[in-house]
Protein backbone atom coordinates (compact mmCIF):
# COMPACT_ATOMS: atom_id res chain seq x y z
CA UNK A 1 0.00 0.00 0.00
CA UNK A 2 1.27 3.69 -1.09
CA UNK A 3 1.78 6.11 1.74
CA UNK A 4 2.62 9.44 2.21
CA UNK A 5 5.88 10.06 3.89
CA UNK A 6 6.80 13.68 4.89
CA UNK A 7 10.17 14.82 3.64
CA UNK A 8 11.43 18.23 3.03
CA UNK A 9 9.87 21.19 4.96
CA UNK A 10 8.22 23.88 3.77
CA UNK A 11 11.15 26.27 4.17
CA UNK A 12 13.92 24.40 3.28
CA UNK A 13 12.13 23.81 0.00
CA UNK A 14 11.91 27.33 -0.43
CA UNK A 15 15.13 28.64 0.49
CA UNK A 16 17.09 25.67 -1.88
CA UNK A 17 14.88 27.09 -4.76
CA UNK A 18 15.08 30.95 -3.92
CA UNK A 19 18.97 30.55 -3.79
CA UNK A 20 19.36 29.12 -7.12
CA UNK A 21 18.33 32.12 -8.58
CA UNK A 22 20.17 34.25 -6.07
CA UNK A 23 23.31 32.36 -6.03
CA UNK A 24 23.40 32.46 -10.36
CA UNK A 25 22.84 36.06 -10.35
CA UNK A 26 25.67 36.66 -7.34
CA UNK A 27 28.10 34.58 -9.35
CA UNK A 28 27.07 36.27 -12.97
CA UNK A 29 27.38 39.65 -11.62
CA UNK A 30 30.81 38.67 -9.64
CA UNK A 31 32.19 37.48 -12.92
CA UNK A 32 31.13 40.58 -14.69
CA UNK A 33 33.29 42.66 -11.40
CA UNK A 34 36.38 39.97 -12.20
CA UNK A 35 36.30 40.43 -15.62
CA UNK A 36 38.04 44.62 -14.80
CA UNK A 37 40.87 43.10 -14.04
CA UNK A 38 41.33 39.26 -14.60
CA UNK A 39 44.52 38.07 -13.14
CA UNK A 40 43.86 34.86 -11.54
CA UNK A 41 45.70 31.93 -12.58
CA UNK A 42 46.30 28.49 -11.62
CA UNK A 43 50.25 28.14 -11.99
CA UNK A 44 52.42 25.38 -11.04
CA UNK A 45 56.53 25.46 -12.14
CA UNK A 46 55.61 28.42 -14.02
CA UNK A 47 53.32 26.31 -16.31
CA UNK A 48 49.58 28.33 -16.62
CA UNK A 49 47.45 25.63 -15.84
CA UNK A 50 43.95 27.23 -16.46
CA UNK A 51 43.48 31.36 -16.54
CA UNK A 52 40.30 32.43 -15.48
CA UNK A 53 38.01 32.76 -17.64
CA UNK A 54 39.90 32.09 -21.35
CA UNK A 55 37.87 34.97 -23.95
CA UNK A 56 35.37 32.85 -25.61
CA UNK A 57 33.57 32.28 -22.06
CA UNK A 58 33.51 36.19 -22.22
CA UNK A 59 32.69 36.38 -25.33
CA UNK A 60 29.60 33.77 -24.92
CA UNK A 61 28.14 35.26 -21.86
CA UNK A 62 28.95 38.84 -23.47
CA UNK A 63 31.05 40.24 -19.85
CA UNK A 64 33.52 42.75 -21.38
CA UNK A 65 33.08 46.35 -19.80
CA UNK A 66 30.54 46.07 -17.27
CA UNK A 67 31.96 46.60 -14.25
CA UNK A 68 29.37 49.21 -12.77
CA UNK A 69 26.46 47.14 -13.94
CA UNK A 70 28.07 43.75 -11.74
CA UNK A 71 28.67 45.91 -9.35
CA UNK A 72 24.85 47.38 -9.22
CA UNK A 73 23.72 44.15 -9.12
CA UNK A 74 26.01 42.24 -6.71
CA UNK A 75 25.43 44.98 -3.97
CA UNK A 76 21.56 44.37 -4.38
CA UNK A 77 21.20 41.04 -3.95
CA UNK A 78 23.81 40.24 -1.82
CA UNK A 79 20.99 40.76 0.50
CA UNK A 80 19.25 38.79 -0.44
CA UNK A 81 21.79 36.07 -0.39
CA UNK A 82 22.63 36.65 2.72
CA UNK A 83 18.98 37.01 4.38
CA UNK A 84 18.08 33.47 2.51
CA UNK A 85 20.79 31.41 3.86
CA UNK A 86 20.45 33.47 7.34
CA UNK A 87 16.73 32.25 7.46
CA UNK A 88 18.00 28.47 6.19
CA UNK A 89 20.45 28.16 9.62
CA UNK A 90 18.06 29.62 11.62
CA UNK A 91 15.48 27.37 10.56
CA UNK A 92 17.55 24.34 10.90
CA UNK A 93 18.23 25.40 14.53
CA UNK A 94 14.90 26.04 15.84
CA UNK A 95 13.36 22.93 14.10
CA UNK A 96 16.46 20.57 14.86
CA UNK A 97 16.84 19.49 11.54
CA UNK A 98 21.04 20.37 12.21
CA UNK A 99 20.82 16.82 13.93
CA UNK A 100 20.31 15.24 10.48
CA UNK A 101 22.67 17.81 8.73
CA UNK A 102 25.79 17.98 10.60
CA UNK A 103 28.14 15.76 10.39
CA UNK A 104 28.75 13.26 13.17
CA UNK A 105 32.16 11.52 14.20
CA UNK A 106 31.36 8.65 11.89
CA UNK A 107 30.56 10.55 9.02
CA UNK A 108 34.05 11.02 7.54
CA UNK A 109 34.90 7.01 7.39
CA UNK A 110 31.32 6.64 5.92
CA UNK A 111 31.38 9.34 3.68
CA UNK A 112 34.31 7.38 1.82
CA UNK A 113 32.44 4.33 1.75
CA UNK A 114 29.23 6.14 0.26
CA UNK A 115 31.82 7.20 -2.42
CA UNK A 116 32.95 3.67 -2.97
CA UNK A 117 28.95 2.61 -3.07
CA UNK A 118 28.41 5.69 -5.76
CA UNK A 119 30.96 4.24 -7.83
CA UNK A 120 30.33 0.83 -7.39
CA UNK A 121 32.98 -0.37 -5.99
CA UNK A 122 31.34 -1.17 -2.77
CA UNK A 123 28.12 -3.13 -2.72
CA UNK A 124 26.69 -1.84 0.73
CA UNK A 125 26.35 2.11 1.95
CA UNK A 126 26.25 2.59 5.24
CA UNK A 127 23.17 2.85 7.25
CA UNK A 128 22.06 6.57 7.07
CA UNK A 129 19.33 8.75 8.80
CA UNK A 130 18.05 10.96 6.16
CA UNK A 131 20.58 12.38 4.68
CA UNK A 132 24.00 9.98 4.21
CA UNK A 133 27.05 11.00 5.24
CA UNK A 134 28.47 12.47 2.96
CA UNK A 135 25.57 14.58 2.00
CA UNK A 136 26.27 15.66 5.47
CA UNK A 137 29.28 17.24 4.78
CA UNK A 138 28.48 18.61 1.87
CA UNK A 139 25.44 20.55 3.11
CA UNK A 140 27.40 21.75 5.68
CA UNK A 141 30.07 22.88 3.61
CA UNK A 142 27.82 24.58 1.39
CA UNK A 143 26.72 26.94 4.17
CA UNK A 144 30.12 27.36 5.68
CA UNK A 145 31.18 28.73 2.22
CA UNK A 146 28.33 30.64 2.12
CA UNK A 147 28.92 32.25 5.13
CA UNK A 148 32.26 32.58 4.24
CA UNK A 149 31.28 34.58 1.27
CA UNK A 150 29.86 36.58 3.29
CA UNK A 151 32.27 37.54 5.91
CA UNK A 152 35.23 37.57 2.60
CA UNK A 153 33.11 40.04 0.92
CA UNK A 154 32.00 42.23 3.63
CA UNK A 155 35.97 42.08 4.40
CA UNK A 156 36.89 43.32 0.69
CA UNK A 157 34.33 45.97 0.45
CA UNK A 158 34.47 47.87 2.99
CA UNK A 159 37.87 46.65 4.13
CA UNK A 160 38.99 49.86 6.10
CA UNK A 161 35.82 49.95 8.21
CA UNK A 162 35.31 46.51 8.85
CA UNK A 163 38.95 46.09 8.92
CA UNK A 164 38.78 43.65 11.97
CA UNK A 165 37.02 41.59 9.65
CA UNK A 166 39.96 41.72 6.51
CA UNK A 167 42.30 40.80 8.96
CA UNK A 168 40.69 37.54 9.80
CA UNK A 169 40.46 36.74 6.56
CA UNK A 170 44.12 37.42 6.33
CA UNK A 171 44.28 40.64 4.53
CA UNK A 172 42.28 42.48 1.36
CA UNK A 173 44.38 40.72 -1.59
CA UNK A 174 43.43 37.00 0.36
CA UNK A 175 40.06 37.67 1.31
CA UNK A 176 39.63 38.38 -2.21
CA UNK A 177 41.00 35.49 -3.64
CA UNK A 178 38.83 33.48 -0.83
CA UNK A 179 35.93 35.01 -2.15
CA UNK A 180 37.07 34.01 -6.00
CA UNK A 181 37.84 30.08 -4.76
CA UNK A 182 34.31 29.93 -2.70
CA UNK A 183 33.12 30.53 -6.23
CA UNK A 184 34.73 28.33 -7.91
CA UNK A 185 33.51 25.76 -4.98
CA UNK A 186 29.86 26.45 -5.79
CA UNK A 187 30.15 25.76 -9.31
CA UNK A 188 31.62 22.56 -8.72
CA UNK A 189 29.32 21.93 -6.15
CA UNK A 190 26.36 22.45 -8.48
CA UNK A 191 27.52 20.18 -10.84
CA UNK A 192 28.14 17.12 -8.56
CA UNK A 193 24.38 18.04 -7.09
CA UNK A 194 22.90 17.78 -10.19
CA UNK A 195 24.83 14.78 -10.89
CA UNK A 196 23.65 13.21 -8.02
CA UNK A 197 20.25 14.38 -7.95
CA UNK A 198 19.80 13.23 -11.72
CA UNK A 199 21.22 9.64 -10.12
CA UNK A 200 18.80 9.82 -7.39
CA UNK A 201 15.84 9.93 -9.93
CA UNK A 202 12.54 11.56 -10.71
CA UNK A 203 11.26 10.67 -6.91
CA UNK A 204 13.86 12.20 -5.19
CA UNK A 205 13.42 15.41 -7.10
CA UNK A 206 10.11 15.62 -6.56
CA UNK A 207 10.16 15.59 -2.81
CA UNK A 208 12.17 18.58 -2.98
CA UNK A 209 9.06 20.33 -4.67
CA UNK A 210 6.18 18.83 -3.10
CA UNK A 211 8.18 17.75 0.14
CA UNK A 212 7.37 14.83 0.46
CA UNK A 213 7.93 11.07 -0.84
CA UNK A 214 5.40 8.34 -1.75
CA UNK A 215 6.93 4.73 -0.19
CA UNK A 216 4.85 1.45 -0.11
CA UNK A 217 4.19 0.48 3.22
CA UNK A 218 4.16 -3.63 4.17
CA UNK A 219 3.10 -5.12 6.73
CA UNK A 220 3.77 -2.04 9.45
CA UNK A 221 6.63 -3.17 11.69
CA UNK A 222 6.74 -1.75 15.14
CA UNK A 223 9.78 0.19 14.67
CA UNK A 224 10.52 1.45 11.27
CA UNK A 225 13.78 0.04 10.04
CA UNK A 226 16.10 2.79 7.57
CA UNK A 227 16.45 0.18 5.34
CA UNK A 228 18.46 0.62 1.65
CA UNK A 229 15.76 1.17 -0.63
CA UNK A 230 14.49 4.61 1.28
CA UNK A 231 18.35 6.06 0.35
CA UNK A 232 18.10 9.35 -1.37
CA UNK B 1 -27.94 19.83 0.66
CA UNK B 2 -24.46 19.54 1.05
CA UNK B 3 -22.18 16.44 -0.04
CA UNK B 4 -20.90 14.63 2.31
CA UNK B 5 -17.38 14.99 2.37
CA UNK B 6 -15.67 11.64 1.26
CA UNK B 7 -11.76 11.12 2.66
CA UNK B 8 -9.76 11.47 -0.01
CA UNK B 9 -7.79 8.45 -0.66
CA UNK B 10 -4.40 7.88 -0.63
CA UNK B 11 -3.75 8.29 -4.77
CA UNK B 12 -5.46 11.53 -4.43
CA UNK B 13 -3.74 12.87 -1.72
CA UNK B 14 -0.87 12.35 -3.64
CA UNK B 15 -2.30 13.63 -6.96
CA UNK B 16 -3.46 16.40 -5.13
CA UNK B 17 -0.42 17.56 -3.19
CA UNK B 18 1.75 16.85 -6.01
CA UNK B 19 -0.58 18.94 -8.33
CA UNK B 20 -0.52 22.39 -5.73
CA UNK B 21 3.46 22.25 -5.09
CA UNK B 22 4.23 21.94 -8.87
CA UNK B 23 1.95 24.77 -9.72
CA UNK B 24 3.24 26.90 -6.76
CA UNK B 25 6.84 25.70 -8.04
CA UNK B 26 5.67 26.76 -11.86
CA UNK B 27 4.12 29.89 -10.61
CA UNK B 28 7.31 30.58 -8.76
CA UNK B 29 9.62 30.06 -11.25
CA UNK B 30 7.61 31.99 -13.76
CA UNK B 31 7.36 35.30 -11.59
CA UNK B 32 10.94 35.12 -10.68
CA UNK B 33 11.74 35.07 -14.68
CA UNK B 34 9.18 38.23 -14.84
CA UNK B 35 10.60 39.80 -11.83
CA UNK B 36 14.34 39.44 -13.01
CA UNK B 37 13.15 40.79 -16.83
CA UNK B 38 11.52 44.00 -14.86
CA UNK B 39 14.24 44.63 -13.14
CA UNK B 40 16.53 43.93 -16.23
CA UNK B 41 14.43 46.15 -18.41
CA UNK B 42 13.78 48.73 -15.69
CA UNK B 43 14.30 52.32 -17.16
CA UNK B 44 17.38 54.33 -16.70
CA UNK B 45 17.67 56.65 -13.58
CA UNK B 46 17.04 60.18 -15.07
CA UNK B 47 20.50 61.81 -15.10
CA UNK B 48 21.83 63.82 -12.93
CA UNK B 49 24.58 63.51 -10.52
CA UNK B 50 23.86 60.07 -10.64
CA UNK B 51 23.33 58.57 -13.95
CA UNK B 52 23.88 55.41 -16.10
CA UNK B 53 22.42 52.91 -13.64
CA UNK B 54 19.18 51.18 -13.88
CA UNK B 55 16.31 53.08 -11.47
CA UNK B 56 16.18 50.47 -8.76
CA UNK B 57 19.70 49.44 -9.19
CA UNK B 58 20.90 53.27 -8.30
CA UNK B 59 18.03 53.01 -5.10
CA UNK B 60 19.71 50.14 -4.12
CA UNK B 61 23.32 51.66 -4.08
CA UNK B 62 22.82 54.93 -2.39
CA UNK B 63 20.94 52.95 0.34
CA UNK B 64 23.61 50.40 0.48
CA UNK B 65 26.20 52.78 0.60
CA UNK B 66 24.43 55.20 3.54
CA UNK B 67 23.16 51.81 5.47
CA UNK B 68 26.84 51.01 5.72
CA UNK B 69 28.07 54.84 6.17
CA UNK B 70 25.71 54.79 9.24
CA UNK B 71 26.57 51.81 10.87
CA UNK B 72 29.96 51.48 10.84
CA UNK B 73 31.96 54.92 8.71
CA UNK B 74 33.95 56.13 11.31
CA UNK B 75 36.92 58.17 10.96
CA UNK B 76 38.66 56.73 13.84
CA UNK B 77 38.76 53.36 11.31
CA UNK B 78 42.11 54.14 9.76
CA UNK B 79 43.41 52.43 7.17
CA UNK B 80 45.73 49.94 7.62
CA UNK B 81 49.73 51.90 6.50
CA UNK B 82 52.79 49.59 5.70
CA UNK B 83 56.57 49.77 6.42
CA UNK B 84 57.56 52.07 3.69
CA UNK B 85 59.99 49.46 1.92
CA UNK B 86 56.95 47.48 1.33
CA UNK B 87 55.76 50.77 -1.58
CA UNK B 88 55.97 49.87 -5.22
CA UNK B 89 59.40 51.71 -6.84
CA UNK B 90 56.77 52.45 -10.10
CA UNK B 91 53.51 53.42 -9.35
CA UNK B 92 50.55 51.90 -11.18
CA UNK B 93 49.25 53.92 -13.73
CA UNK B 94 45.22 53.77 -15.45
CA UNK B 95 43.95 56.58 -17.09
CA UNK B 96 44.63 60.39 -16.98
CA UNK B 97 41.55 61.84 -17.90
CA UNK B 98 42.02 65.59 -17.08
CA UNK B 99 45.55 65.03 -16.37
CA UNK B 100 47.08 64.50 -19.56
CA UNK B 101 50.73 65.70 -20.56
CA UNK B 102 52.78 68.03 -18.15
CA UNK B 103 51.50 70.87 -16.21
CA UNK B 104 54.99 72.14 -14.33
CA UNK B 105 54.13 73.53 -10.82
CA UNK B 106 55.28 77.43 -12.04
CA UNK B 107 52.22 77.56 -14.67
CA UNK B 108 49.63 76.34 -12.05
CA UNK B 109 47.47 77.44 -8.95
CA UNK B 110 45.26 75.88 -6.78
CA UNK B 111 41.69 77.62 -6.60
CA UNK B 112 39.77 76.60 -3.33
CA UNK B 113 36.51 78.48 -3.46
CA UNK B 114 35.19 80.11 -0.24
CA UNK B 115 31.28 80.32 0.48
CA UNK B 116 32.13 84.30 0.61
CA UNK B 117 32.82 83.84 -3.08
CA UNK B 118 36.75 84.88 -2.41
CA UNK B 119 38.40 82.45 -4.29
CA UNK B 120 41.96 81.70 -2.73
CA UNK B 121 44.92 81.02 -5.02
CA UNK B 122 47.92 78.79 -3.22
CA UNK B 123 50.90 77.98 -5.21
CA UNK B 124 52.59 74.61 -4.62
CA UNK B 125 55.47 76.53 -2.72
CA UNK B 126 52.82 77.85 -0.42
CA UNK B 127 51.30 74.27 -0.11
CA UNK B 128 55.03 72.89 0.60
CA UNK B 129 55.16 74.66 3.33
CA UNK B 130 52.77 73.14 5.49
CA UNK B 131 53.10 70.54 7.91
CA UNK B 132 54.17 67.50 5.30
CA UNK B 133 52.38 63.75 5.85
CA UNK B 134 53.56 60.73 4.47
CA UNK B 135 51.20 57.53 3.93
CA UNK B 136 52.11 53.97 2.75
CA UNK B 137 48.65 51.93 1.75
CA UNK B 138 47.12 49.52 -0.06
CA UNK B 139 45.15 51.63 -2.92
CA UNK B 140 42.58 49.63 -4.56
CA UNK B 141 41.00 49.90 -8.10
CA UNK B 142 37.52 49.21 -8.47
CA UNK B 143 38.93 47.07 -11.34
CA UNK B 144 39.92 44.94 -8.42
CA UNK B 145 43.94 45.42 -8.54
CA UNK B 146 45.92 46.56 -5.50
CA UNK B 147 49.05 48.51 -5.10
CA UNK B 148 50.63 49.57 -1.67
CA UNK B 149 52.16 52.86 -2.85
CA UNK B 150 53.63 55.94 -0.72
CA UNK B 151 52.49 59.68 -1.21
CA UNK B 152 53.06 62.35 0.90
CA UNK B 153 51.84 65.77 1.10
CA UNK B 154 49.13 68.28 2.67
CA UNK B 155 46.47 66.76 5.08
CA UNK B 156 43.42 67.84 4.02
CA UNK B 157 42.63 68.74 7.48
CA UNK B 158 46.04 71.01 8.04
CA UNK B 159 44.67 72.97 4.50
CA UNK B 160 41.04 73.54 6.00
CA UNK B 161 43.09 74.75 9.64
CA UNK B 162 45.79 76.58 7.93
CA UNK B 163 43.72 78.51 5.65
CA UNK B 164 40.69 79.22 8.37
CA UNK B 165 37.91 77.21 5.87
CA UNK B 166 35.95 75.65 9.23
CA UNK B 167 32.94 77.69 7.94
CA UNK B 168 33.08 75.81 4.78
CA UNK B 169 33.58 72.21 6.15
CA UNK B 170 29.65 72.50 7.98
CA UNK B 171 28.98 72.07 4.31
CA UNK B 172 28.21 68.38 3.37
CA UNK B 173 30.23 67.67 0.47
CA UNK B 174 33.50 68.91 -1.19
CA UNK B 175 34.23 69.14 -4.88
CA UNK B 176 37.72 68.53 -6.75
CA UNK B 177 38.18 69.51 -10.42
CA UNK B 178 40.79 69.03 -12.80
CA UNK B 179 42.17 72.68 -13.90
CA UNK B 180 40.19 71.21 -17.97
CA UNK B 181 37.48 70.46 -15.44
CA UNK B 182 37.52 67.03 -17.68
CA UNK B 183 37.61 64.76 -14.32
CA UNK B 184 35.78 65.56 -11.42
CA UNK B 185 34.43 64.11 -8.09
CA UNK B 186 32.55 64.95 -4.79
CA UNK B 187 33.45 64.08 -1.51
CA UNK B 188 31.37 63.68 1.16
CA UNK B 189 32.58 65.85 4.15
CA UNK B 190 33.44 62.96 6.73
CA UNK B 191 35.44 61.26 3.95
CA UNK B 192 37.40 63.98 2.57
CA UNK B 193 38.09 65.00 6.54
CA UNK B 194 39.40 61.65 7.43
CA UNK B 195 43.22 62.11 8.99
CA UNK B 196 44.38 59.95 6.12
CA UNK B 197 43.06 62.03 3.22
CA UNK B 198 45.66 64.20 1.87
CA UNK B 199 46.12 66.92 -0.70
CA UNK B 200 49.35 65.19 -2.70
CA UNK B 201 52.49 66.28 -4.54
CA UNK B 202 54.88 64.14 -3.74
CA UNK B 203 55.23 59.62 -4.40
CA UNK B 204 57.96 57.88 -3.06
CA UNK B 205 60.80 60.54 -3.46
CA UNK B 206 60.00 62.84 -6.20
CA UNK B 207 57.54 65.23 -7.23
CA UNK B 208 54.31 63.63 -8.78
CA UNK B 209 55.16 63.39 -13.05
CA UNK B 210 52.55 64.28 -15.46
CA UNK B 211 50.76 60.53 -15.52
CA UNK B 212 50.25 60.21 -11.60
CA UNK B 213 48.53 63.88 -11.86
CA UNK B 214 51.55 66.68 -11.66
CA UNK B 215 51.54 69.03 -9.14
CA UNK B 216 49.04 68.23 -7.13
CA UNK B 217 46.46 64.99 -6.70
CA UNK B 218 43.94 63.47 -4.45
CA UNK B 219 44.99 60.61 -2.41
CA UNK B 220 41.56 59.70 -0.22
CA UNK B 221 42.59 56.08 1.17
CA UNK B 222 39.07 55.28 2.17
CA UNK B 223 37.65 55.37 -0.95
CA UNK B 224 38.57 53.16 -4.38
CA UNK B 225 40.62 54.89 -6.86
CA UNK B 226 38.35 56.07 -8.77
CA UNK B 227 37.83 59.11 -6.22
CA UNK B 228 41.49 59.80 -6.28
CA UNK B 229 41.49 62.72 -8.77
CA UNK B 230 44.46 63.48 -10.52
CA UNK B 231 45.95 67.16 -11.11
CA UNK B 232 43.46 69.00 -8.75
CA UNK B 233 42.62 72.51 -9.98
CA UNK B 234 39.70 73.52 -7.81
CA UNK B 235 38.34 72.69 -4.73
CA UNK B 236 34.83 73.95 -3.73
CA UNK B 237 31.98 73.29 -1.00
CA UNK B 238 28.99 72.49 -1.15
CA UNK B 239 25.88 70.86 0.53
CA UNK B 240 24.35 68.78 -2.08
CA UNK B 241 26.31 66.14 -3.85
CA UNK B 242 28.54 67.78 -6.90
CA UNK B 243 28.91 65.78 -9.69
CA UNK B 244 31.15 63.11 -9.94
CA UNK B 245 32.58 61.75 -13.35
CA UNK B 246 32.32 57.74 -12.41
CA UNK B 247 28.83 58.26 -10.64
CA UNK B 248 27.26 59.58 -13.89
CA UNK B 249 28.78 56.74 -15.47
CA UNK B 250 26.82 53.75 -13.23
CA UNK B 251 29.14 54.03 -10.61
CA UNK B 252 28.35 54.40 -6.52
CA UNK B 253 28.70 57.65 -5.46
CA UNK B 254 30.17 57.49 -2.54
CA UNK B 255 32.82 54.23 -3.40
CA UNK B 256 33.90 53.83 0.20
CA UNK B 257 35.83 51.13 1.33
Amino acid sequence: MKAIKEKHSLLMRWTHWVNFPLLTIMIWSGILIYWANDEYRLTVFGHTYIHFFPDWFYNLLHIPHRLSEGMAFHFLFMWFFTLNGFFYVLYTIISGDWRQLLPNRHSFKEAWQVLLHDLHIRKIAPPQDKYNAAQRIAYTAIIIMGFGSVITGLAIYKPVQFNWLTWLCGGYHLARISHFILTIGYTLFFLIHIIQVVLAGWSNFRSVISGFEVITKTTKPAIESKSENEKT
Amino acid sequence: MKKPKRELTIEQKIKRRNFISFAIFGAGAVSTYTGWRWLYKSPNEIPGITAGAHQPLRRALNKTELFFRRLIFNENHLVKTYPREMAAKKIRHNSDIGSEGKLPPENWKLHVKKISGEILQISLDELMALPKTGITYNFKCVEGWDQISHWEGVKFRDLITHYQLHEETRLGYVSFETPDRKYYVGIDMPSAMHPQTLLAYQMNDELLNGQHGQPLRLIIPIKYGIKNLKRIGTIAFSDSRPRDYWAEKGYDYYSGL
